[in-house]
């Protein structure tokens, strides 16, 4: 029978196998694992069976230690049981995992393994997680590459159920999870020949009933527990013999042959690198290529790591061994070695001591040489020339142990020296780079371009892409090979036989053409034609361009997809552009395949979808231009540099080489060592990415600030400043006089910075101002950004050389005032549009300079503290938000901590302030200890008696005076917000978030509520609103979005708010202000509009003000200080619901892509939702009706 | 006992009351509520070409936005299978339709290409159908083109229909022609069965606190009734073609005016929302009264006889109509 292939990554390899052979499969978002869970509930769906002819219940938990239970409990209850995570997430499911283990229960999770967050956290790939599960008496199964993750996949299944060894199987993240390569399919009739039914029925026969009943998970004493432990070892003794079996019967069902251990390279190798993952590829190819140039090395791949073989791993590895370098993608400071390396020592040592029993077959073998060393951490790139300079390294006499390679440190002299021009790729494979923009469609195209040449032609075919860490405006790079030999190259590509650059505006930003081999295609968006795109390349490019001798083609893109209908979208015509220039196919089949995939893609979105597309396809080649190149560079201009040169000094010499993407050339020691980085750093990396910018006109402008307010990326600001600076305003600068009744006599001006904003055209929405002439014309408009991008850049310079205002002079309690304060969050990778970041904004308008955060992780921590630069900002006085990220789980934990120790500080200090009366003067102490900080002016007071108080203690030599000293700023009020999405508070943070309210402490916590993961990728939370899609609800949520505020007003004495700024923006405001007063535990829940929404951001205030309208968002406050004056302390801040639901939700694809795929239940759900909608209102109705007496005391419910 | 039937483009009807396109046919409950109430057609809401065509694009436009371009979220919605962004949503509702009740069912279209006109017409009538509105109607605002220009186009678009379609054919039109007798007589010269006097469009509204354009739709009253009366009564027997009113008929009165202006049928939708669908009962009910009391046999026997040539002064309807009215101060 022909085999099927397909075309396909490593999350999708592996779900298509575990799904099939699963019956309840618990899941839980995480990067880069999320495809897996994905796959799984959309083929739940769309009703597809698993191999018994059963659809598998798919469950989503609140986190992956719920993943973990649901998964122990479905086995104990005997179903075939699956689970899917990375990192962190595969940390919360270790105790689990011990459980599982130890009642040898199988079962299999998947595993797209992942860094574990250390000094920072990394969403990319290596071993640290999986490595962290060693202990938990799992089985360890790694795949290097797609093929072989589904495979593994299946061997795994099949071996626990034997073994009833529980199988963690992994293979790298991103590097397989979503490479995308040409693979063999595995039928469901070949998953059926493998497993063997009887061991499932075995299962079920193990499993808890009341109709057979025993119990499972008794507790013991030190009598007898360990014994007990020890049962279990004929198990693990005979699980690598089973899991051989199933490879073999593998094999002969699949014609693919895997062993435990798979060694590559000369049988008479003497030095040998022992590798698993996705590397021992790369390191398997570099031993072939040195093998067949007479090099004796060969490479010893690990598939099943735990239960570690030590006889099979001598029995692979050549006798003929001397040295041996292991390699591990991982680190454990501290430790004797890395655990691959301690494992291989172990059994080199157990395994060739003399008579040592089983292993007396090798006992004659001459000890080899064992070094050990780190490589490809968080996806850090291993390449054939790092191989090749382990190799190396293991013919010196000495060769270094503990190793690093593929970095440089110059601290500790760890790396090895590689070639980096090294190259062991075989000319048949082409290879091909295409740069493009996340927005422009550059990645999927290549992913159809990839499948086609995968399914289509004969050739094998790999695709990998490389994003950077914004949302909006990102870089992506998408590496292309194929060739009609299998590609076993798990890195990236550095010579290229075809460059494409989908966006002419990367050309002054990155060496796009470094990558291209001699002689190779470099294809050009180009907004120049043919006569003119000479001059208007930078001057490293025309020079690659002669030196190289590319060939060099351009097409306007931007004008065919104008014309053609498809706006920005330029996917299918640069892939049209691949395709006719690279020749892959012949032309006429080439199109044909292009309008098929395109076909494939688009129909189910409708025929005008892929009409539009074809007539793209059509215009395209008519448009593509080969350009004669003259022969001598002749351009005026240079790449600019990634920041300018009055950046500071770490900024230049550190961030500048990420932001210009070359990070990897870094040494160890250009970095801090705790992963500590300056603030205020976003606003050295002018990213240019708005076609569009608001521009301000002056006439027409009331003032109000709400453009200033909603501005996502704090790139429209206002000032109100003396008229005497005017004097060395720049040309075209404008004002008027400003409108502030406590600030007169002075000018007003709006300011947009052009560099930095996004394009999202949310001011302008958000501008009630209209021209009394020409109603179109508003207080601030979109206008082009490259023309006025200069003139624009002047006036930003000036206007932040303009001093911001005195926070004591205005009361901040309106919106017109609130946005006259410097916002210390600006400029952050957020997606265009975004409604989280106005909040936080607001955050730091109003208590930036004395703001400590917690940050949940998601969205707001990427945008908040991806590098290479960060947004959270520092004033004039050097005061800005302190901002961490802990973890996903426990934010509001880390966030209590911090009050906690401020709280714990300021009661020190103020039992050590007393004992210094004498210097300090009794006036100063009391009036220290008795500060009123609620208002602006009380703050500045304060802090300018602790300077006097630092000044007088500053030369005193007691400890006292040094402790009161060092902590003597905690004296000064500081406000504690801790953020995060709805799915930390909602989901997998809940417990903690109950918690803290629970404690009374005076933290705030505000929660950017999307109502979805947005950050990975749009999966359901339990704030997902009833009759929304989502993934993981992909039939649309049935069940009605959980009430947060509700269930902690049960407590009481928790303020709490429910928000949405672009219904009530003073509301906003006010809630705000009150939480941070509240003189106890805030939760503030705010409505962002999100991307998962499926709709222009721009109109996000006005779908906020619908989904108040409709009550799908009402708007509260709960005061728990109004209950001791006798007052209900519910105020209903919106109106009863007036529209339907659907007049809101159906304006978004989250909602209304269910009618267009499911009507009736879209139908029914939206009825519930309604339903939803009305009761909850009529029960805040009736609440608020309630009425309270003022209790005896003052007491709020707090007891401290 | 009084005959309420009548025969509109060449069916017959048990009365002269239809459920014209509103949101009441876009259920299948709701249409068998106002059939039970005694209507003798429905007609359904339109299928508009532009907004299957929009639907796609934006859907695509939505699903797409953000994707493949962050590294954690590659999409943001899941893999769902197929959209219903053709016609096809509406064609199996007009079969449900159709297998609920028990009267005739008229499709409605609205296209913008020629293509999808043709192939839309087609599939309604495919979708079983027992006859066709087509809802003819493109705001002109390029000063350039001309009346007769957009006229012509008009009866090509309509001929090719009809070329391609068997079930009969009405076309629902505006009341902004030049001169609309020539136009209805070059129509029925296509082999269209019948004209629906008058479109009621969408007519956007201004929001003076915002200075908004909104969108507005306001339901009929019987005032707007008059336009239509008057041009069926000129229309009638001046071309040999089924004339229909629509457009502000709340009565049994109202029906009366219009079937004796020459009317076969009248749509009614605006009444029924007002009212509720059992307002069709009290309708036919008021009219089968009001004929028994002014002893009418028939409906058939009142249609057209207060049009322009039945009545005895024509001019009064038109222009002397206006000097009266005048003249009465």
């Amino acid at each position: 029978m022909s085999k099927t292939i397909i075309t396909i990554d490593g999350n999708e390899a592996t779900a298509y196998v575990a799904y099939r052979l699963s019956e309840v499969i618990a899941i839980y978002p995480i990067t880069p694992s999320s495809g897996m869970g994905e796959f799984a509930d959309e083929w739940a769906t769309k009703k597809k069976p698993n191999i018994w002819g059963t659809i598998p219940s798919v469950t989503e938990m609140q986190s992956e230690g719920g993943a973990a239970g649901a998964v122990h409990g479905a086995i104990q209850a005997g179903a075939l049981t699956t689970t899917f995570t990375a990192s962190q997430g595969l940390l919360l499911m270790i105790p689990n995992m011990f459980k599982i283990a130890g009642e040898l229960s199988p079962a299999v999770f998947h595993v797209s393994a992942r860094t574990i967050a250390t000094h920072a956290l990394s969403i990319f790939g290596d071993h640290s997680d999986v490595m962290a599960c060693r202990s938990t008496g799992f089985a360890l199964l790694a795949s290097g590459s797609v093929q072989e993750a589904h495979d593994m996949a299946a061997i795994a299944h099949a071996a626990t159920l034997e073994s009833r060894v529980p199988f963690l199987h992994f293979f790298d993240g991103f590097r397989t999870s979503h490479e995308v390569n040409k693979i063999e399919q595995l039928s469901e009739d070949d998953l059926r020949a493998l497993i063997d039914d009887s061991f499932v029925q075995a299962h079920r026969a193990r499993a808890l009933s009341p109709d057979h009943p025993f119990i499972r998970g008794t507790a013991q004493n030190p009598d007898t527990f360990f014994q007990e432990r020890e049962t279990v070892n004929p198990f693990y003794n005979a699980c690598p013999d089973i899991v051989a079996k199933v490879m073999e019967k593998f094999a002969q069902i699949s014609g693919r042959r895997y062993h435990l251990f798979d060694y590559v390279g000369d049988p008479q190798a003497e030095r040998v690198i022992v590798i698993m993952g996705s590397a021992s590829e790369t390191a398997g190819e570099t031993a072939r290529y040195l093998a067949e140039r007479g090099q004796k090395v060969g490479v010893l791949k690990v598939h099943l790591y735990r239960p570690f073989s030590v006889l099979h791993f001598l029995e692979a590895l050549p006798p003929t061994v001397k040295a041996i370098a292991v390699l591990d993608r991982t680190k454990e400071p501290g430790a004797a070695g890395e655990p691959l390396y301690q494992d291989v020592v172990t059994a080199i040592n157990e395994g060739l001591a003399e008579g040592s029993v089983p292993y007396a077959q090798f006992a004659n073998r001459p000890y080899p040489r064992v070094i050990g060393g780190r490589y490809g951490l968080s996806s850090k790139e291993f390449t054939p020339a790092m191989a090749k300079a382990v190799f190396d390294e293991l013919q010196k006499a000495e060769p270094k142990n503990h190793f690093t390679i593929g970095i440089e440190d110059d601290v500790t002299k760890t790396s090895l020296p590689f070639d980096p021009t090294f190259d062991i790729e075989d000319p048949q494979t082409v290879r091909c780079v295409f740069w493009g923009l996340g927005s422009d469609g550059t990645v999927g195209a290549n992913k159809n371009s990839i499948k086609i040449i995968g399914e289509e032609t004969d050739n094998f075919a790999q695709g990998y892409f490389v994003y950077d860490s914004k949302k909006s405006g990102g870089v992506t790079i998408s590496h292309l090979r194929f060739g009609p030999k299998p590609i076993h190259s798990p890195y990236q590509i550095h010579q290229a036989n075809f460059v494409a650059c989908h966006q002419f505006s990367f050309l002054e930003r990155f060496d796009i053409t470094k990558m291209a081999s001699p002689g190779a295609v470099f294809l050009l968006n180009s907004i120049y034609g043919p006569n003119e795109i000479w001059d208007h390349l930078p001057q490293e490019t025309q020079k690659d361009i002669i030196d190289k001798k590319l060939k060099f083609y351009i097409i306007d893109a931007y004008e065919v997809a104008k014309k053609t209908g498809m706006g920005t979208r330029i996917n299918t015509i640069m892939q049209t552009c691949f395709f006719a220039i690279s020749g892959v196919l012949p032309k006429e089949e080439a199109i044909h395949q292009i309008k098929k995939a395109i076909q494939k893609t688009y129909s189910k979105r409708g025929e005008a979808v892929v009409k539009k597309n074809f007539e793209a396809v059509d215009q395209t080649l008519e448009n593509l231009h080969e350009i004669k190149t003259p022969d001598k560079v002749t351009s005026q201009f240079t790449r600019r540099p990634p920041v300018p040169p009055e950046a500071p000094e770490f900024v230049r010499n550190v961030l500048g080489k990420m932001i210009a993407l070359e990070g990897d050339s870094l040494p160890v020691s250009a970095f801090p060592v705790d992963g500590t980085y300056p603030s205020a750093t976003t606003r050295w990396e002018k990213r240019n990415i708005a076609l569009e910018i608001p521009v301000w006109e002056p006439d027409l402008c009331i003032q109000c600030g709400k453009c200033v307010m909603v501005c996502p990326h704090a790139v429209i600001r206002e000032k109100v400043y003396d008229p005497g600076f005017l004097k060395n305003a720049p040309e075209g600068w404008n004002a008027i006089d400003a409108k502030f009744k406590e600030l007169p006599g002075m000018k007003f001006t709006i300011a947009v910075s052009p560099e930095d904003c996004t394009g999202c055209g949310i001011c302008v929405e958000a501008c009630p101002a209209k021209d009394k002439t020409q109603v179109g014309r508003k207080a601030i408009n979109m206008a082009a950004q490259p023309p006025i991008r200069e003139r624009e850049r002047v006036k930003w310079d000036f206007f932040l050389s303009l001093p911001e205002i005195d926070r004591t002079t205005i009361s901040v309690r309106t919106v017109k005032n609130s946005q006259l304060l410097e916002p210390l969050f600006e400029f952050s990778g957020a997606c265009a549009g975004c409604g989280e970041t106005p909040y936080l904004k607001l955050l730091t308008q109003l208590f930036g300079d004395r703001l400590m955060v917690a940050n949940a992780t998601g969205c707001s921590s990427i945008y908040g503290g991806n590098l290479p630069t960060t947004p959270w900002a520092v004033n004039h006085e050097g005061r800005g938000p302190s901002w961490s990220n802990s973890l996903f789980e426990d934010n509001a934990e880390f966030g209590l901590g911090f009050r906690l120790t401020l709280d714990k500080q300021n009661e020190f200090a103020r039992e050590l302030l007393p004992k210094f009366a004498a210097i300090l003067g009794d006036s100063l102490v009391d009036a220290i200890l008795n500060a009123d900080q609620t208002s602006e002016s009380g703050i500045r007071q304060q802090r300018e008696r602790i300077a006097i108080l630092k000044q007088k203690l500053e030369h005193q030599n007691s400890l006292e005076a040094k402790q009161l000293l060092s902590i003597a700023d905690s004296l000064v009020r500081k406000s504690v917000w801790i953020v995060g999405g709805d799915g930390w508070a909602y989901d997998i943070g809940y417990g903690g978030l109950d918690h803290v309210l629970a404690t009374g402490k005076n933290v705030n916590l505000l929660v950017l509520d999307t109502e979805v993961y947005s950050n990975t990728g749009g999966q359901a939370s339990k704030s997902t609103q009833r009759a929304a899609v989502a993934k993981f609800a992909a039939a649309g949520k049935g069940l009605p979005k959980k009430d947060l505020g509700m269930m902690a007003m049960a407590y009481g004495y928790v303020y709490i708010a429910r928000i949405a700024m672009g219904a009530n923006d003073q509301h906003t405001l006010t809630s705000i202000l009150e939480a941070d007063a509240y003189p106890g535990p805030s939760l503030v829940i705010a409505y962002s509009h999100c991307i998962a929404h499926g709709y222009d951001l721009k109109y996000g205030l006005e779908q906020q003000k619908l989904a108040v309208a409709s009550g799908a968002w009402p708007l509260y406050r709960y005061n728990p200080l109004l209950a001791d004056e006798g007052k209900n302390p519910l105020i209903l801040d919106s109106k009863e619901p007036s529209i339907p639901i659907e007049q809101y939700a159906y304006n978004e694809t989250r909602y209304k892509m269910l009618v267009q795929t499911d009507e009736q239940r879209a139908e029914m759900l939206i009825k519930l939702a309604q339903k939803d909608a009305n009761r909850r209102w009529e029960l805040y109705r009736q609440m608020t009706s309630l009425t309270y007496s003022k209790p005896n005391s003052g007491d709020n419910g707090n007891g401290d | 006992m009084v005959d309420l039937s009548t025969n509109y483009l060449g069916i017959n009807l048990k009365n002269p009351l239809v459920a014209s396109a509103s949101p009441l046919a876009q259920k299948v409950e709701t249409a068998q509520q106002i059939v039970n109430a005694g209507v003798s057609a429905i007609v359904m809401h339109s299928l508009f070409e532009e907004q299957i065509l929009r639907e796609g694009l934006k859907l695509n436009e939505d699903l797409s936005r953000g994707s493949e371009q962050f590294a954690e979220a590659l999409s943001y919605f899941p893999q769902i299978g197929q959209y219903s962004i053709g016609p096809e949503s509406y064609l199996r509702h007009l079969m449900n339709v159709k297998k609920s009740v028990d009267v005739p069912v008229i499709g409605s279209l609205n296209g913008i290409t020629d293509g999808g006109w043709v192939e839309y017409a087609k599939r309604i009538q495919d979708a079983g159908a027992d006859a066709l509105e087509l809802n003819l109607y493109v705001l002109p605002t390029n000063p350039t083109i001309t009346g007769d220009a957009l006229e012509a186009e008009y009866l090509k678009l309509i001929h090719n229909i009809r070329k391609q379609v068997q079930i009969p054919l009405a076309v629902k039109l505006s009341p902004f022609f030049t001169s609309l007798p020539n136009f209805v007589k070059k129509l029925s010269e296509t082999g269209v069965n019948g004209v629906v006097l008058f479109n009621r469009f969408y007519q956007p509204d201004f929001d003076l606190e915002n200075l908004d354009v909104i969108p507005h739709l306001v339901l009929s009253n019987s005032n707007e009734m008059r336009l239509p009366l008057r041009w069926i009564a000129i229309l009638y027997r001046r071309v040999p073609i089924d004339l229909a009113l629509t457009s502000g008929v709340h009565t049994a009165e109202d029906m009366l005016k219009a079937l004796m202006a020459g009317a076969k049928v009248t749509m009614v939708t605006s009444a029924f929302l007002q009212n509720g669908v059992e307002h069709a009962t009290i309708m036919l009910n008021d009219l089968e009264k009001w004929m028994e009391e002014h002893e009418y046999m028939s409906v058939s026997q009142m249609i057209g006889s207060m049009s322009q040539q039945a009545i005895a002064d024509p001019s009064l309807i038109e222009r002397a109509n206006y000097m009266k009215v005048l003249s009465s101060y």
